[in-house]
């Protein structure tokens, strides 16, 4: 895998911006196009490119799997944790008007943290599909 | 909290299947889903007393009006299947422990229980919403908790039949996206109240035609009905015996249940039986459907799959009351699906306890089952007799409803054809009860099953019984969500 | 819809026929899925031809515009999307346990080594 050597370092300079385009299009998300689904995938996507780039091991050093699964069953609860607390303030599943000082703030609020569920969940789903079939069969430390 | 019910019912199994997902072992899994789906059937059942005393709930979700937001809107219909659904997931999950212990292992259990919790999420969303793009949202989720369910079976086909569903569910599914796409493009509107409302001024068009065709189709590869059932016996016989009592009992109701909605609620009853064919094509698919899959199962050497078949008999019954377009017919299909699927539970789940004993379900494991298993090889002869309809038993009460439906529109064939049903029941399950009693078991010690595979068999057949004596409560209920639905749109 | 006619149809109903063609003729099982996919993707396709409203913009508010394309099918169908990767992933991942334990993934092996499939 040594020879690819612009490859690595392209990809490596890549990354992080795939990364802040992620966080861009998720946090955006509540007034513009974007949300957790399109940045949970761009998300996911830096890493499989680390991944092709450097094998599945040292992507799985940085992301293992319990943490992954933690993430992703995180990502649910805090989706239906946010239902759960528009319950608890007398508000209908999922009515974030209750949840800030006035609608519109709630109406942010919810938005934002029912987004960051889907995309934490989306991100290590993804992820966890990748490995899944990439790990398998693969000899130490070499993707090709 | 009241006034949250239909929401609860959904939210309950939500919030559980992640964190059981991320648990260690087998027992604390087990322990919380088996909490979770007795505090659904809780709340199911709440939720029916509250439809008897107030009628139709409707509960927006997030605050948003009807036609821009999703709501659940329960009634007699769906609030009966509701009850169906978590009573059967609250008898199944104490009873998987040992069973899924012996078949999947402990290794496997965390996840084994969060799909289960999500299939039974999947099916009460389904039946709970009142949106039909929510009904795919909810299909989908259960599917593909029951592909990898089936996926967990000991046998190797369990994996072929996995795939098999897989490939024939999706495309139902497709299916009825693409009706759902037709109607919306047609009307503007996904909920099903306003399609309701907004299709009788368009129902000429033949977008709406090819909508309709589609759904039914589609829904139709969901439950089974005769040709599209050759996904089912596969799928029933090699999944764990847990899930393929939840299945058996549940998967095929709802989407039996969403027809009944689709061709009742939103197109009416006049639309889909007057203006489309849908009676003419419905009834001598059921009429084959019952005569044939009951007589292939006699055939069977394994008794799981001749139930499997069997299961596809019965959707032929509830199919043939349905296509009876009347209000007598509507109640004995709801009826036979609640009752169908308190039989079949108790059937499958007494199949599960013979494989935990004997390591097999085929006949061959059967042999003098009654020296040996006396409590489970009972509890399988009242599920049978349940089958075939013998009076005091729940069966007797929906197959009587239906051929009284039969002979009011003077169907005579009809009539005979689901007493030749019966008869063929009569033979499938007499050959059980024939080596159970009479056959020479392979070692004669008796090894009756443990009592938490029991007590929750018997529990079922006692539900049997007891629906089969009192009728008050089912028929009054049935009767009541069949005047609804015939109603036609939807009941404010 | 002046703009396209009836062509995005047709190329829909193409695609859809040349998906479930795939599924049903092909033996082998990932074939079987990529058939799948692409009727899937028809339909998704077409959800969006039916939000679509000509010279309608994106529906990103904007003061100087009047008129939008219909949001609601884009969201229905990145939902339809997120259920199609999932189906596909576990499709896949029963391809590789059944080749595992059969030894094949072409459907006339399989039905040949049992006959009950």
């Amino acid at each position: 895998m040594n020879d690819h050597m612009i490859l690595r370092v392209v990809g490596k300079f890549l990354i992080p911006y795939i990364m802040l385009f992620a966080l861009y299009v998720q946090f955006h998300g509540d007034f513009g196009p974007g949300g957790g689904f399109q940045a949970g995938v761009i998300f996911a996507s830096a890493f499989v490119i680390h991944t092709l780039l450097f094998g599945v091991r040292a992507t799985q050093k940085i992301a293992p799997e319990w943490i992954l699964r933690i993430v992703a069953s995180g990502g649910v609860l805090l989706y239906a944790g946010v239902g759960v607390a528009s319950l608890l303030l007398g508000a209908n599943y999922l009515d974030y008007n209750v949840l800030g000082a006035y609608p519109v703030a709630g109406q942010h609020l919810g938005i934002i943290l029912v987004e960051f569920g889907v995309g934490l969940t989306v991100t290590a789903v993804i992820m966890l599909m990748f490995f899944a079939f990439a790990a398998r069969g693969e000899p130490e430390g070499d993707a090709s | 909290m009241l006034m949250h019910l239909p929401v609860l019912v959904v939210l309950a199994p939500l919030l559980a299947a992640p964190i059981v997902a991320l648990m260690r072992g087998a027992t604390w899994p087990w322990l919380l889903s088996t909490l979770v789906s007795w505090f659904a059937l809780l709340c199911a059942v709440l939720l029916l007393i509250q439809v008897q005393a107030e009628g139709v709930i409707i509960y927006t979700m997030g605050g948003w009006e009807a036609p821009w937001g999703i709501e659940y809107r329960i009634d007699f219909a769906n609030a009966l299947l509701l009850v169906l659904i978590t009573g059967l997931a609250s008898v199944v999950m104490p009873y998987a422990r040992l069973s899924v212990e012996q078949e999947v292992g402990a290794e496997r259990s965390p996840m084994f229980y969060a799909a289960l919790l999500l299939l039974s999420l999947g099916l009460c969303g389904m039946t709970a919403t009142g949106d039909a793009f929510n009904v795919f949202v909810f299909l989908e989720i259960s599917s593909l908790a029951t592909y990898t369910l089936i996926a967990m079976g000991r046998d190797r086909r369990a994996l072929t039949a996995s795939f098999s569903y897989l490939v024939m569910g999706t495309i139902g599914g497709t299916f009825y996206l693409i009706g759902i796409g037709l109607l919306y493009v047609m009307t503007g509107t996904l909920n099903m109240a306003d399609l309701a409302e907004r299709l009788p001024a368009i129902s000429d068009s033949s977008t709406v035609r090819t909508g309709f065709a589609f759904i039914v189709t589609g829904i139709c590869l969901k439950l089974a009905l005769f040709p599209l059932h050759l996904w089912l016996p596969n799928a029933y016989t090699y999944s764990p015996s847990a899930v393929t009592a939840l299945l058996g009992a549940t998967a095929t109701k709802v989407a039996v249940y969403i027809l009944i909605r689709f061709v009742f609620t939103i197109f009416g009853p006049e639309y889909s039986f007057g203006a489309e064919p849908l009676a003419e094509v419905l009834i001598p698919l059921a009429v084959i459907g019952l005569l044939s899959a009951s007589t292939v199962s006699i055939g069977q050497p394994n008794i799981k799959r001749m139930l499997a078949y069997s299961s596809v008999a019965q959707i032929g019954y509830i199919v043939l009351g349905i296509a009876m377009g009347t209000a007598m017919g509507l109640t004995a299909a709801l009826l036979h699906v609640f009752n169908h699927g308190l039989m079949k539970g108790a059937l499958f789940m007494t199949l599960g306890a013979v494989m935990y004993r004997m390591g097999g379900t085929n006949l061959s494991d059967m042999q003098g089952l009654a020296k040996t298993m006396p409590l489970t090889f009972w509890a399988f002869v009242i599920g049978g007799l349940s089958l075939i309809g013998v009076p005091l038993t729940v069966g007797f009460v929906s197959k009587w409803h239906l051929i009284l439906a039969a002979i009011e529109l003077g169907w005579w064939p009809v009539v005979i054809v689901i007493l030749a049903g019966s008869m063929l029941a009569v033979v499938y399950v007499g050959r059980v009860v024939e080596a159970g009693f009479f056959g020479e078991a392979r070692d004669p010690t008796r090894r009756e099953a443990p009592a938490s595979l029991l007590i929750p068999v018997w529990i079922l057949i006692f539900a049997n019984i007891y629906f089969g004596i009192d009728t008050r409560l089912t028929v009054d209920i049935a009767e009541a969500a069949a005047a609804q639905l015939m109603a036609g749109g939807v009941v404010r | 819809m002046s703009g396209l006619g009836i062509w995005n149809y047709l190329i829909i109903i193409f695609l859809m026929m040349t998906g479930l063609y795939m599924v049903i003729s092909s033996s082998n099982l990932v074939k079987k899925l990529i058939g799948l996919n692409v009727f899937q993707t028809s339909v998704f396709f077409m959800y969006i031809s039916f939000g679509y409203i000509s010279g309608g913009a994106g529906p990103v508010f904007n003061e100087n515009v009047e008129l939008y394309s219909n949001p609601l099918t884009h969201v229905l169908i990145l939902t339809a999307i997120v259920v199609g990767v999932a189906t596909t992933a576990v499709g896949l991942a029963l391809s590789i346990r059944i080749k595992e334990s059969f030894g094949t993934i072409e459907e006339d092996d399989l039905h040949k080594m049992d006959s009950s499939l």
